[in-house]
């Protein structure tokens, strides 16, 4: 360096010197203490997360429970119409049987504030079942309501103001009365994965989402798999190299890097206008999603069959294979594996896509899980989206508690594509 | 609880599908039991040709069969099953349309006159609803004649095509079959139909890159005419949802969107100042400073970071981040929107840390050994290695990788849908609420959807430009990348 030109011999001993080395050192400790730092403030804010998500979702994964007993009496259910009884009468008399000084319609109805709305519903579902209880008495375990539930896991403060709570003084007195005869409990909340989604946060589950996220992968694999090995079959092995060849593969490159949203817009314009299919099916869902995945499966694909060596290729030619074959007998199965993890790893991909799934529609309302893909249906990712803008308190504990359940899904496909790598892959 | 068993939908939802849904269940499932039947008959063909190939093949004295007796089974299965697979998809796809247009032409001209299109589009999808049994209210006569014309003709269509498929598939079947012979070229045929599949297969890409193009031009033309361009581009004032209650086009002004686009761009600089610093220190850190021991678990972190869905990190924002900074802005006296620009921001710029941080690792390990060791050895420290040496050679990838990450956040979705606002208001005051493009895209797109306002096709146009500007940054960040890499090499 010039403008550094030495006059003399520099004498390295000296303080200057040591002072020099020494500012130099603390620099390049400085950027290693930057580096740390950067590195802990990332992992620190994955487990921030990560925390926040187990401790605001594991009280969903319990539910509270009262038990009550219903007297079911001739007057209100008739034996010859179960189903057709006055349901809403026999859980009024069950609350009474608890608290009989609540006489008057207000009080009545703070009582009946503590078990979920749709008590009546499961006590006519257990007699419709069971028919020979008319007249007897019906001993039944119950979801309590979300406030209830709040209270029991310790989320509302009691010691609050009474305006600023949102159970009051007397249902708190019916509520420390039930735990005083044992009749609340907490099990695991099973609702949470058999039951659809509802209105009220303690019946609300997460089966629909479930079954329609299903049912969207499996549209998204049966498209994406064939045509994805297909076209990296195609490009690696047959295309010539032209610009035609060139203009294809500049394209799913850049697929892979177009916004999720503009293939939701794809498919609102395309497959819901122009084909009809319906809106909020996971059809359409499922189909928006193949084409995000494909470039990831053409990808994937073509890295494992550029990875099988050419003696494989050249020993099946010389025994006088075709080059189709080469292909379908021994270089396909060959890199079988390595094509079933990329795919593994597509499908979580598309697992936790939402935006796109948004515009086609499967963000709806509904309360049975579909099915087939026609029906319309919601997916694990809109779930929580939906969940995340509804208003009630217990809906941000389930929100939680489905995403949860997202990334257990995804952990598992990750899981199992590391160990078939891990076991199948082979190395040349 | 489904009480009822019958899926019930929102009142959003039911809007949408009433204006768009063409084909009834009922139809779809006739579809299902096609392609059952073409593979059955696909299957049938395979044994029938391997069957007879087989005869060949034993007769004695007979000539050197060609192929074996699976391509001639091939063979057939697929001129069977391809052809009638086509002819039910392309059925089904535009069966709806085809007897919409019919419908509506068969309605008397007595009751269809003087009515707009859009008052026909109505009475069409009244008559579609009654036809797949929901009725609201008491329809006129002749909407309730056209419906029965249109289950009947539903009906008649479905079996038509039925019929018509399995037709199509017996004749193919017979006449293949006569085809077939000890020298017919039946693997070189079967492997041509291959190449042709894959040909297609490929094709799929383009097809999806045309069809984007094709459907976000169509809409945002339409919506051009009746909004001009020049004041979508330059426009100050977003106001869409004003448009739709006024029903009638919008008043200038209303779809101005500059707003909209300052206020991505302002999230996206607050998520690119996040994660551009943590990302690269990170990614220095890992390439000079780490050993082995302290990669393994780094790398495996930053991946399930990139690999958690952007709907989580949206939930971290509203709940966790957007809180605290409300918070923080109260203890400091600065006015602080619950919705603020930088909650979103933050939390898109945790999002982007893996991106940058790999991208730029790659780009640092990228540099030739040599350059590091000659640095090194004339005595530098590490810190002036990364600094002197490594990141200028580094630069371009590393510029590529930012100018990647800069359009994956421009791009996303699920995190601002959730923590940013849907006013769009003119500032760059990070503590205030925005909104971004594609907040205002799903904003519009969600719930009733119909293709003739400006509301709607307003999310067309904004998906435009989010195309053109993440397909551009994109190509500009490969150009970097590839112009300067060459240097070292």
């Amino acid at each position: 360096m010039s403008d550094t030109a030495l006059a003399g011999p520099v004498d390295w001993t000296s303080q200057q010197a040591a002072g020099r080395r020494r500012s130099r050192h603390a620099a390049n400790r400085r950027l290693q203490f930057y580096g740390i730092a950067a590195i802990s403030t990332a992992i620190g804010l994955l487990g921030l997360l990560i925390t926040t998500l187990v401790i605001g979702g594991y009280p969903a994964f319990l539910q509270t429970k009262i038990t009550l007993d219903f007297p079911i009496k001739a007057e209100y259910v008739d034996a010859a119409n179960p189903a057709g009884g006055n349901y809403r009468a026999v859980v009024r008399d069950a609350l009474l049987g608890i608290a009989p000084e609540a006489t008057t319609p207000p009080q009545q109805r703070l009582l009946g504030q503590l078990l979920t709305n749709n008590t009546q519903f499961f006590v006519r579902d257990a007699v419709v079942a069971n028919p020979s209880v008319i007249g007897g008495t019906l001993t039944l375990t119950v979801p309590a309501s979300d406030p209830i539930d709040q209270l029991n896991k310790g989320l509302i403060d009691r010691d609050l103001p009474e305006n600023q709570r949102r159970v009051n003084d007397v249902q708190l007195g019916f509520y420390d009365r039930l735990v005083a005869e044992n009749r609340v409990s907490a099990p695991f909340n099973w609702a949470l994965f058999f039951n659809a989604d509802s209105r009220f946060p303690e019946l609300a589950g997460l089966a629909g989402a479930i079954t329609g996220s299903f049912y969207a992968l499996l549209v998204c694999f049966l498209i994406s798999f064939p045509v994805g090995i297909a076209a990296a079959i195609y490009l690696e092995e047959f295309a010539p190299r032209n610009r035609w060849t060139y203009l294809i593969e500049v394209n799913i490159n850049n697929l892979a890097a177009v916004p999720s949203i503009v293939f939701g817009l794809l498919g609102l314009a395309v497959f819901i206008q122009v084909f009809g299919i319906p809106r909020s099916a996971p059809l359409a869902g499922g189909m928006v999603l193949a084409l995000m995945t494909l470039p990831t499966m053409i990808i994937v694909t073509r890295a494992s069959l550029k990875a099988i060596p050419p003696s494989i290729r050249e020993g099946a030619l010389g025994v006088g294979a075709s080059k189709h074959q080469v292909i379908m007998h021994h270089v396909l199965p060959l890199a079988l594996p390595g094509i079933l993890t990329g795919t593994i790893i597509g499908l979580a991909q598309a697992l936790g896509e939402t935006a796109p799934l948004l515009l086609v529609g499967m963000n709806a309302f509904i309360t049975s899980p579909p099915g087939g893909i026609l029906e319309a249906s919601t997916a694990l990712p809109t779930q929580i989206f939906i969940w995340a803008d509804s208003p009630e308190r217990g809906f941000t504990s389930r929100t939680s508690a489905a995403i949860l359940v997202l990334l257990a899904f995804l952990v598992v496909m990750n899981g199992i594509a590391i160990f078939l790598r891990q076991r199948l892959e082979r190395r040349w | 609880m489904s009480v009822s068993g019958v899926p019930q939908t929102g009142p959003m939802a039911t809007a949408g599908a009433l204006r768009i849904s063409h084909s009834p269940l009922r139809g779809q499932n006739v579809v299902g039991y096609s392609l059952l039947l073409i593979v059955i008959l696909s299957l049938v063909a395979y044994y029938v040709g391997r069957g007879s190939a087989r005869r060949f093949a034993g007769a004695a004295g007979g000539d050197k069969i060609h192929s074996l007796p699976g391509y001639h089974g091939a063979f057939i299965a697929v001129w069977v099953g391809i052809p009638a697979f086509v002819l039910v998809l392309l059925w089904a796809s535009f069966q709806g349309a085809i007897l919409d247009s019919l419908i509506v032409s068969s309605l008397p001209s007595a009751f269809t006159e003087g009515k707009s299109p859009a008052e026909l589009n109505l009475v069409l999808s009244e008559i579609r609803n009654l036809a797949s049994g929901r009725a609201f209210g008491a329809p006129a006569p002749e909407v309730e004649a056209a419906a029965a014309r249109l289950v009947s003709w539903q009906h008649i269509a479905s079996w038509a095509m039925v019929v018509v498929a399995a037709t199509m598939m017996l004749l193919v079947l017979v006449y293949a079959r006569t085809r077939i012979a000890p020298r017919f070229r039946a693997r070189n045929n079967v492997e041509r139909v291959l190449s042709g599949l894959m040909v297609f297969c490929s094709v799929v890409a383009i097809l999806t890159t045309v069809g984007i193009i094709v459907s976000l031009l169509y809409e945002s033309i339409a919506f051009f005419r009746l909004v001009p361009l020049h004041e979508f581009l330059f426009g100050l004032k977003w106001e869409p949802q004003i448009a739709l209650r006024a029903d009638q086009v919008a008043g200038a002004g209303a779809f101005g969107a500059i707003p909209v686009f300052t206020g991505t761009l302002l999230i996206s600089v607050i998520a690119l100042a996040v994660a551009i610093p943590i990302g690269l220190l990170t990614a220095i850190f890992l390439v000079e400073y780490a050993d082995d021991r302290v990669r393994n678990v780094v790398k495996p972190i930053m991946e399930i970071l990139a690999g958690i869905p952007t709907v989580v990190f949206g939930f971290f924002a509203v709940l966790t981040v957007a809180p605290a900074i409300r918070e923080a802005g109260g203890l400091m006296g600065i006015a602080t929107s619950p919705n603020s620009a930088l909650a979103a921001g933050f939390v898109m710029g945790i999002m982007i840390i893996p991106f940058i941080s790999s991208l730029s690792d790659d780009a640092l390990r990228a540099v030739p050994r040599s350059m590091r060791d000659g640095s090194l050895a004339m005595g530098a420290t590490p810190a002036e290695t990364m600094t002197k040496v490594m990141l200028p050679a580094a630069l371009p990838g590393i510029m590529g990788g930012i100018l990647l990450a800069a359009s994956r956040a421009i791009g996303e979705t699920m995190i601002v849908v959730m923590a940013a606002g849907l006013i769009a208001t003119l500032t760059l005051n990070p503590m205030d609420s925005v909104t971004t493009v594609t907040v205002q895209i799903v904003t519009l797109l969600i719930g009733d959807t119909s293709f003739d306002s400006p509301k709607t096709l307003a999310a067309f146009a904004l998906g435009l430009v989010l195309f053109i500007v993440t397909l551009g940054l994109n190509v500009l960040a490969l150009q970097i990348v590839k112009k300067y890499r060459e240097q070292y090499e």
